[in-house]
């Protein structure tokens, strides 16, 4: 599997580098030789135990190296899941940044950046030094070094000191292809210190083939800063997601990151916030309806290095029919994190026999005076709050429905955009009905 | 309106009714009384369709429907609504969602058009005030972390909101203070009519006082097995059910 992408590179490097920035170069190589040495992962690591990645990975995808644009006017084949939010809006054409942004956006604040990688290495590269690839370089994981060797571009988001963003950015990864195509993308965000945004990431397929996505994304939190990242996820069902989401918050810092997945193929997210800061707040929480054969995986870390901080986690699954769900909560808490606290709650539904949910709170506490406390539930639908339900006219479909939406509430409860939690919703209520099968405005998945 | 003949049924193949008749006809308050784990409870579970109970023998006639064969929430759209002795809480389902969900379930059933959100909430305003509920308690979630007396307001202004033709109030005076108890028996004799009916679950005779029954039943192991007028119901209060045990016992 991983030799003919060790022969792509070893003959297209240049090729590579050329299309790529300076920034992503410098790493390219010792990326690549870590790709080598690593591997895709198996299901023999730790971290891809439920994901198995060797059927998708057999796909021979394409890529494109040599950055030809792809014919697709964003604006033509993406209709909003999420209207009326007034966001600042961006698309990504597979792992392209696309250079024409909405007509509607407002003027950014000053100093605000946002763009793409490559173009602001060009124009600010003292801001990328830094920064770019600090967090992800150091993680002996197959699939970013191979991100590492292969990206050529990614988003790239610049909040300067005490800027706050009035509304959330919209980012929206758009895969477009008529043959098997693989996307890979790194992306970079930073907040200075007291900057405050939003930002919204939306996966969407519009063509028939087989996709995979491999993203990184690195997000810096400076002192006082607050940072919100959605990410919704509403794709088809051949598409393989592979996320890795890094984020280091600085002191006093407050970080919310809220991962939804509404359909999908196969998902594997990785999320790491290593709070190395005192007085730090942090919100990771996610939500998972599946069914088919279905899979999400999220695979998340909090790291409290210094103390004062707290955290709190909570996902939630509904899986259906023989989707199979996995989800890894690690909590680290290092020796001198006194006074930390974290909570964290993994509660899932099964409504078939076939549906297969693996969860495993993962505790490591080196500090002695912290408050700590974790949970996982996994059942099905409360029989004596849906009998009430019934014995009131509600038919027992509808009391389902109601107890499913009820169950995924709090997640939803958890977006501070009110736009996009209404939306969520409507979203939510249409996926537990059934009708959103398929990702809204998209034709596929039928 | 409701005929009960012979009626058996079970838990876990446990039997507990055995053998259970009873006739309710419109304008009546019925009340069952009875010893602890006589069936008073299983009767107001198998009226409304409980999957946990099994009914192995009789039958069920509800204005000349079998009610046996219908599911639970046909029998609430066709008129029979029971006052739960523990109200479930369903937390994350707010309390306006699930009553509009279920007062548009039951029109739908009669082929009515969907409520509109404004006559909802007057006619939901209005029914609050007959049990004196608190206007926060409609924008919680379904009985979460509402007090007992909470509860049971909440099940009598659903049974104002659906409009029942019979009632089983089951137990309804559990965990309920003297004013709790005015109050919802206040809201039950409100909406009393002569085209209705209750059946009024009670181990005592104190809920009696403010819901006076034209008949008292007494159930015991699975039967009833004594039937008179209100002033049963003191006769019980006195004397408690050992006389009856033994009256049934030893026959």
């Amino acid at each position: 599997m991983e030799q003919q992408y060790l022969d792509l590179y070893k003959a297209q490097h240049e090729s590579i580098k050329k299309h790529s920035a300076k920034v992503m170069n410098n790493l390219r190589d010792a990326a690549f030789s870590q790709f080598e040495k690593l591997g895709f992962p198996t299901v023999a690591l730790e971290n891809y135990k439920y994901t198995d990645l060797k059927e998708p990975l057999s796909i021979d995808y394409g890529l494109n190296i040599n950055r030809i644009p792809i014919p697709v006017n964003p604006y033509d084949v993406f209709k909003c899941d999420v209207p009326g939010i007034h966001s600042y809006l961006y698309f990504v054409v597979n792992d392209g940044f696309y250079p024409v942004s909405d007509p509607r956006n407002s003027k950014l604040p000053d100093g605000v950046i946002i763009g793409s990688v490559k173009e602001v290495a060009t124009l600010h590269p003292e801001l990328l030094q830094d920064y770019f690839g600090k967090l992800s370089s150091t993680k002996e994981d197959g699939l970013i070094a191979f991100n590492g060797a292969f990206a050529q571009d990614g988003f790239f988001m610049y909040i300067p000191e005490n800027v706050i963003l009035d509304k959330p950015v919209q980012l929206v990864n758009i895969m477009r292809a008529d043959v098997d195509f693989m996307a890979v993308s790194h992306n970079l965000i930073i907040l200075e210190k007291g900057a405050k945004a939003q930002l919204l990431v939306c996966d969407h397929t519009v063509d028939e083939v087989r996709f995979l996505s491999n993203r990184v994304t690195e997000v810096f939190v400076a002192e006082n800063a607050t940072y919100e990242h959605y990410k919704l996820e509403n794709a088809h069902n051949k598409t393989t997601n592979l996320s890795t989401l890094l984020i280091k918050q600085q002191a006093s810092s407050n970080v919310l990151a809220n991962v939804i997945t509404l359909h999908n193929g196969l998902t594997h997210n990785m999320i790491e916030i290593d709070v190395d800061g005192e007085h730090c707040e942090t919100e990771l929480c996610g939500m998972v309806i599946a069914d088919k054969n279905q899979q999400v995986d999220n695979f998340t870390s909090i790291i409290h290095n210094k103390p004062n901080c707290s955290s709190r986690e909570l996902f939630k699954y509904v899986l259906d029919d023989s989707s199979k769900g996995a989800f890894t909560g690690k909590l680290y808490v290092a020796k001198d994190a006194q006074k930390t606290a974290a909570f964290q709650t993994n509660r899932n539904i099964l409504l078939k026999k076939t549906a297969k949910m693996r969860t495993k709170p993962q505790l490591e506490i080196y500090a002695d005076d912290v408050k700590c406390s974790h949970g996982a539930t996994i059942g099905s639908l409360d029989e004596t709050a849906k009998f009430y339900m019934q014995a009131r006219g509600i038919s027992e479909e509808e009391a389902r429905l109601l107890l499913m939406f009820a169950f995924t509430n709090d997640v939803i409860e958890n977006i501070r955009i009110p736009a996009l939690q209404d939306r969520m919703k409507i979203l939510v209520e249409k996926r537990l009905r059934g009708e959103l099968s398929k990702c809204e405005g998209c034709v596929i998945c039928q | 309106m409701l005929e009960i003949k012979n009626l058996h049924a079970n838990i876990n193949g446990k039997e507990i009714l055995k053998g259970l008749s009873l006739t309710v006809n419109a304008g009546e308050i019925h009340a069952i009384m009875g010893p602890n784990g006589a069936g008073k409870s299983t009767l107001a579970s198998v009226l409304t369709g409980n999957p946990a109970f099994t009914v192995t023998e009789g039958e069920v006639t509800f204005n000349a429907k079998n009610l046996l064969e219908l599911t639970p929430e046909n029998r609430s759209r066709e008129g029979i609504f029971l006052s739960f002795q523990y109200p479930v809480e369903i937390p994350g389902v707010s309390m306006v969602n699930f009553m509009r969900t279920a007062v548009n379930e039951h029109r739908k059933y009669k082929k009515l058009e969907p409520m509109s959100a404004t006559d909802f909430l007057r006619m939901q305003r209005e029914k609050k005030e007959l049990v004196e509920m608190d206007n926060k308690l409609a924008n919680r979630s379904v009985n979460e972390g509402f007090s007992g007396g909470e509860k049971k307001r909440n099940e009598i202004f659903q049974m104002a909101m659906l409009d029942p033709m019979l009632s089983i109030l089951d137990e309804t005076d559990s965990g309920l203070d003297i004013d709790a108890l005015r109050i919802v028996a206040n809201g039950v004799n409100k909406l009393k009519r002569s085209d209705n009916a209750s059946i009024v679950i009670t181990h005592y005779q104190r809920l009696l006082d403010y819901i006076v029954p034209d008949f008292v039943h007494v159930l015991y192991d699975g039967r009833i097995v004594k039937s008179g007028g209100k002033e049963l119901a003191l006769e019980l209060e006195e004397r408690g059910y050992d006389w009856i045990k033994k009256e049934v016992d030893g026959e």
